[in-house]
């Protein structure tokens, strides 16, 4: 693995995070921008409660949006548990929206690596399009860095056909210089996406964490050719920072990655948002959390 | 990725719709008069020259010409407010009146935002977020040592010296104004303020806000007028102190008119500023740097950051992230809200600019313009960098006050400073590196008033600013920037 | 046609931004000179004083890290406030026994004095701030910081000038403040509470108490988590007692004695030094 540090200077970056923050999108870019969002959704329920019932209804809602409102993309994917796989399959066997699931003991990450290879390879089996893993932060916050990188490539392999995301927990790593150091590492390691949070962790995706990953994802772009996806999560429940973002990529990566096949927004209240502000745009009228469904 | 993504049919190339900040509620007077003994009244001899917008070149408004009995009348004005009113007054009440000018231009922000962009050219989102927050926040600042004299000197008492004369340039207009009334009327002055002949409108509006704050009449005159009403306060006998702000060439020719008169003056002229980024830099956030050192308010800025020194091992890096970056900046009207980069102030500047940038073409530098369009109409120039140039090369040497950015590498410590300093100016630099001791160690070498540290272009009420060497003499801003308007006893 | 009745306000403490009443329930008649006008104060009670201390405790990471230009944005504001609210302070101290040109008065001076320290909050710093030139390769710089958290107690012998004159250059300081009333005329400063929660003063910054001083003065010097008390007063017992308490974790114990309080005198950038600590750092210079 190279060890070419790439400083991150944090000051710096917030700056140039306000200005790209104070782009204004209206009219025409702004209906484009809400649209792309809401095809980037990973639609996500990770909780302990979670059942087939509560996960039947997020897979329905996926697939009709809001179905008064018509020409709406769907989202792109569903995130669930693991046990929760083939339900959601199932659920979603008419459409083209994609499952992913997360796994190697998510959230923590806190158990050995055959027992989170067999997890891997158990969710690829029931059908998942998608993997979710987590880093070691532990090992990663020792300098462990190796073990940080061949835990990532003996998942990869684990995930066969499935493309794999690899969450960082920014939150745990806390300065830029890791996420930085981090991002390089799972891209160098096999990673098809890189991931910014669980969001079981404060504070989840933040601007410059975004930011600080886009950036490495364009260096390596540069030095391999080769196009890694992103994805914040958790944290994200207003459109106007999801178009936020989009302004962030338009102007650190450019077109090919506002595209669900590059960049995914984790949430899951950010739909209804965007829902709200494309019939704003379209009627002139402000709307009411009482016309969307909830799921 | 094995499926395809379901989409509807929307436009993927995405780009921003205009995003214009509304003029709607604004009331630019078409006949601005000048502003003497706190009253708007026309010039003696009935001349008034026009302003324009230059993102369009259409006109804004008339402004009366100012000759040398307007000035005169001004001085006039100036000096009976001195001596009957504001040198007699309590400090702490002289204090509340500059308060009452800082609330009042708060409370109209947006309003001087937008006449500041339409008479200037420069992006709205700088004259609303940079700009006029921080021409309160001067006011604010100064207002507060008007009664604390006595502890700004230590062993010295602190009395103001009179009237002030004060000329200003066109790239900060409201912001110079502010620099320089707000430090003279703390300390007791009294003044004769000269917007410059391309940008008049927004101090003729603070002129609104100086009768509105009830400031005593004569404290501030306003008038207009071009290099030959500059010319007319500075020999004026009656004048104490002289304040510039503009090139260096005018301001030599300054100091040889006020030499032998007894006037006190300062000065705040042009700079060719070092940016040396270093290997050892957060180098996503220097490019940022550099960015901003040199095409912020379209490089129209004493203190930018012209010439860039990177260091050889990060060069090719370094330079090819900087043309990427450069490639997302937006050239255009200067009310959009998107826009980075506005109009060019006037026809004069941008062909200067144009001259200079064929003249670095001419001695062999290579040219590179991002590939913005440019709109058809008022005055334009794309974000242009040189490289294989050097320090003998001419647009490496003199000021061209526009987004032309010289790039230069180099090895060592010693041979960056020594290029740094091999230059009559000395306003400002900056340097880039993670490591603190080459920080102190370098900032401490550079011969320049002000120094950035991993950031460029940065300014506050508090912090002193100003010139080595034909940069200028004085400070602007913090406790220095009292001094030129006292007297010390 | 019958007289229209008067609401009339109840005086309550003033911590982390809300307004209780003392959680011991007791209570103080206050009456003027000629034992009438009375009304019902807050005897503040330790626990009080223990809450404020902990929201004063919090307040401080938020206040400290505000800019300076902030801070003297928020001071002014104070000033602009208790400007518009003259009348009720007028008739507060005329009940306390001032004259209606005393009031105007003092009120001139309360505003004016913050007005003063707003223009203090972003310039102490640049006249207690050295760069030392320490003969080594060194760049030394010596700069102030807030100690913290302060307790106070307000002047008896004032009911507004007094307070203002204390509370403000504590927070001018970055400090949070929890400042004992004047004993003998608390009422404007449960008013002056509202005053500072009306100007964007963040909660928990300023805690106001009513109640007795023979009471909580052993407290107030005597609390942990206090970095520094200011005492107002000439009562020997009581400034020993302090000095005594203030061992007990160090904190600096600060005495004015200062009668009139409506003098030019008891104003000045020192009273802000002296809730501040001097940090010195040391940065090679070398490559």
């Amino acid at each position: 693995m190279e060890t070419f540090i790439h400083r991150i200077d944090q000051v710096g970056a917030q700056e140039r995070v306000s200005r790209l923050f104070s782009r204004s999108i209206k009219k025409e870019s702004k209906i484009d921008a809400l649209n792309t969002v809401l095809s980037m959704i990973d639609l996500t329920t990770l909780e302990g409660k979670d059942s087939p019932g509560k996960v039947k209804q997020l897979c329905y809602k996926a697939a009709h949006l809001h179905d008064q409102f018509p020409n709406l993309p769907s989202v792109a994917a569903i995130c669930v548990y693991p046990t929760m796989v083939p339900i959601a399959k199932k659920a979603l066997e008419n459409t083209n929206i994609n499952v992913a699931s997360v796994a190697t003991a998510f959230p923590a990450g806190m158990t050995s690596l055959e027992y989170k290879l067999e997890e891997v390879k158990r969710v690829v089996v029931d059908g998942a399009d998608e993997v979710d893993m987590v880093i070691s932060r532990g090992k990663f916050l020792r300098g462990e860095y190796n073990y940080v990188s061949d835990e990532i490539s003996l998942v990869k392999e684990a995930c066969g056909q499935a493309h794999l995301k690899v969450i960082l927990e920014t939150g745990e790593l806390v300065t830029l210089d890791n996420v930085r150091l981090a991002s390089d590492l799972a891209m160098e390691a096999g990673a098809d996406f890189i991931k910014t949070s669980t969001g079981k962790v404060s504070p989840a995706a933040t601007p410059p964490v975004v930011l600080i990953m886009l950036e490495a994802i364009r260096d390596y772009y540069k030095k391999t050719g080769k196009k890694i996806g992103m994805k914040p999560a958790g944290g994200i429940s207003k459109a106007k920072l999801a178009i936020q973002y989009l302004v962030m990529i338009k102007e650190t990566l450019g077109q090919d990655w506002l595209d669900a096949d590059l960049f995914r927004f984790g949430a899951s209240s950010l739909a209804n948002d965007v829902l709200m502000q494309i019939v704003k745009q379209s009627t002139g009228v402000y709307q009411s959390a009482n016309y969307f469904s909830i799921d | 990725m094995n499926k395809k993504i379901n989409k509807s049919d929307f436009k993927t190339d995405w780009s921003y719709s205009p995003a214009p900040e509304s003029t709607d509620h604004i009331k630019i007077v078409k006949k601005n008069d000048l502003f003497i003994n706190g009253k708007f009244m026309p010039p003696e001899k009935g001349k008034y020259f026009k302003t324009i917008n230059p993102a369009n070149e259409q006109k804004l408004a008339d402004v009366a010409e100012a000759d040398k009995s307007d000035v005169d009348k001004a001085v006039k004005a100036a000096r009976k407010a001195y001596d009957k009113v504001w040198s007699k007054m309590d400090p702490s009440e002289r204090g509340k009146y500059i308060y009452r000018i800082a609330r009042l231009i708060q409370e109209r922000a947006r309003e001087f935002s937008v006449i500041e962009t339409m008479d200037g050219g420069k992006p709205i989102r700088e004259s609303r977020d940079i700009d006029i927050p921080l021409v309160s926040a001067h006011f604010f600042y100064y207002a507060g040592w008007a009664d604390k004299l006595s502890y700004a000197f230590p062993g010295k008492q602190a009395k103001p010296i009179g009237v002030a004369g004060q000329i200003i340039p066109w790239n900060f207009p409201l912001l110079m104004a502010a620099w320089k009334l707000a430090p003279a009327l703390a300390t007791g002055n009294t003044v004769v303020l000269k917007p410059a002949e391309t940008t008049p409108l927004t101090a003729m509006k603070l002129a609104e806000i100086i009768q509105e704050a009830d400031l005593p009449p004569g404290v501030v005159n306003i008038i207009n007028g071009d290099g030959k009403t500059g010319r007319a306060i500075v020999e004026h006998e009656d004048i104490n102190k002289i304040a510039f702000t503009g090139s260096t060439d005018v301001g030599k020719m300054i100091m040889k008119s006020v030499a032998g008169t007894g006037k006190k003056y300062t000065l705040e002229l042009g700079g060719k500023a070092a940016n040396i980024i270093f290997e050892d830099a957060a180098i996503d956030q220097a490019v940022e740097g550099i960015i901003d050192g040199i095409f912020f308010n379209q490089g129209h800025v004493c203190c930018a950051g012209s010439r860039l020194f990177v260091q050889e091992s990060v060069a090719d890096t370094v330079i090819s992230k900087l043309k990427d970056r450069m490639e997302s900046l937006i050239v255009g009207d200067p009310l959009d809200k998107n826009t980075d980069i506005g109009a060019i102030n006037s026809k004069m500047q941008l062909e200067k600019i144009k001259m200079y940038v064929d003249i670095g073409q001419k001695e062999g530098g290579s040219v590179h313009q991002s590939s913005c369009g440019l709109p058809e109409k008022g005055y334009w120039h794309a974000p242009t960098l040189f490289t294989d140039v050097s320090q003998s090369h001419r647009i490496v040497q003199e000021e061209i006050f526009g987004p032309v950015l010289a790039i230069q590498t180099f090895r060592t410590v010693d041979e960056v400073i020594a290029k740094a300093n091999n230059t009559p100016f000395g306003l400002s630099g900056g340097v880039w590196t993670d490591k603190g001791s080459k920080i102190f160690q370098v900032s401490k070498s550079i011969r320049a008033g002000v120094l950035w540290a991993n950031t460029f272009n940065k300014f506050d009420p508090t912090s002193p600013f100003g010139g080595y060497k034909e940069s200028g003499m004085g400070r602007e801003g913090g406790l220095e920037g009292l001094m030129p308007y006292v007297n010390l006893v | 046609m019958s007289q229209r009745e008067d609401i009339k306000k109840t005086y309550k403490l003033y911590i982390g931004g809300k307004f209780p009443r003392t959680e011991s329930g007791r209570y103080i008649k206050w009456v003027d000179a000629n034992n009438k006008g009375a009304v019902n104060i807050c005897r503040g009670s330790r626990k009080d004083f223990r809450n404020a201390m902990v929201t004063a405790r919090d307040a401080f990471s938020g206040w400290c890290s505000r800019t300076a230009y902030n801070r003297s944005q928020i001071l002014y504001r104070i000033g602009e406030i208790l400007e518009g609210r003259r009348s009720q302070f007028a008739n507060e101290l005329i009940l306390q026994g001032s004259s209606k040109k005393e009031a105007g008065n003092e009120i001139n001076q309360s505003i004016d004095r913050l007005i003063y320290y707003a223009g203090w909050a972003d310039k102490y710093q640049q006249i207690f701030s050295r760069v030392n030139p320490v003969a080594s390769s060194y760049f030394n710089f010596s700069y102030p910081e807030p100690t913290g958290v302060v307790s106070a107690l307000a002047p008896n012998n004032s009911s507004l000038i007094g307070l203002v004159s204390i509370v403000a250059p504590i927070i001018a300081g970055g400090n949070t403040v929890v400042v004992l009333a004047s004993e003998e005329k608390p009422l404007c400063s449960i008013t002056f509470a509202e005053v500072l929660h009306t100007s964007d003063v963040p909660g928990g910054v300023v805690n106001i108490l009513t109640g007795y001083r023979s009471e909580l003065l052993d407290h107030f010097s005597s609390h942990m988590d206090v970095n520094a008390i200011v005492y107002c007063g000439n009562e020997s017992e009581e400034i020993k007692l302090v000095q005594e308490n203030a061992a007990l974790n160090v904190k600096r114990p600060i005495v004015y004695t200062d009668e009139n309080w409506l003098s030019k005198n008891v104003q000045d950038p020192y009273r802000i030094l002296n809730t501040l600590e001097t940090k010195t750092t040391w940065h090679p210079v070398g490559i």
